[in-house]
């Protein structure tokens, strides 16, 4: 049985370093600064769970485990407002979105 | 496998610091000092189980909610240019 869980456990933190670096190399890639945020927030959402998951399997039914999960809540409920704000205040300082060439912004 | 697990996370951790430092708008930055913070969170659970201290953990927790303070009062200053203005709804007091 524990040999099942180690498995899942090395896959799941495997999978979640893989999504962080993804997240944060979107991060560099991406060419304006809603994109970007869209990108880092695959850091904050799929890797960090899956690297807590990992964890939390590694540390079974323990006090570790409970604050892994808080951790992972904290995680839930800060990173959107986290990044709510930062949008709002980049549209409020009238920060332009990158659009496509002849689109324009007022029509849907 | 931990430490496949860290070095992805430095990874991640290089690339957010590269766009710190290219970042052309403060946004930018203030986006990549908010990855930077998180995958710092999870760099101090991940060294937690490495080094085999549980105490990693309460530092990962107390970080990112320091993480989270720190952005939403560098972003009242960038927004309202100073830290003291009312946010909206809130009539200015007397």
């Amino acid at each position: 049985m524990s040999m099942a869980l180690d498995i899942l456990s090395w896959f799941c933190m495997l999978a979640g370093g893989v999504f962080c670096a993804i997240g944060a190399f979107g991060l560099v890639r991406m060419p304006d600064f809603y994109t970007r945020m869209h990108a880092a927030s695959i850091t904050d959402t799929v890797g960090a769970w899956l690297l807590l998951l990992g964890m939390i399997l590694q540390a079974g039914l323990t006090l570790i485990a409970v604050k892994l999960l808080m951790i992972a809540l904290l995680l839930l409920f800060t990173s959107p407002t986290a990044t709510h704000a930062l949008a709002k205040a980049a549209r409020a300082r009238g920060l332009q979105p990158l659009l496509a060439p002849g689109e324009d912004p007022s029509k849907p | 496998m931990f430490a496949a697990g860290a070095i992805a996370l430095l990874v991640a951790l290089a690339l957010a610091l590269v766009r710190a430092i290219l970042g052309p708008t403060v946004f930018d930055r203030l986006q990549a000092a908010n990855t930077i913070g998180t995958v710092a969170m999870l760099m101090l659970a991940v060294l937690g189980f490495l080094t085999g201290r549980p105490e990693f953990l309460d530092l990962a927790l107390v970080y990112g909610l320091l993480n989270v303070v720190g952005t939403i009062a560098v972003l009242k200053f960038f927004r309202h240019g100073d830290l003291g203005a009312p946010g909206e709804g809130v009539e200015p007091h007397p």
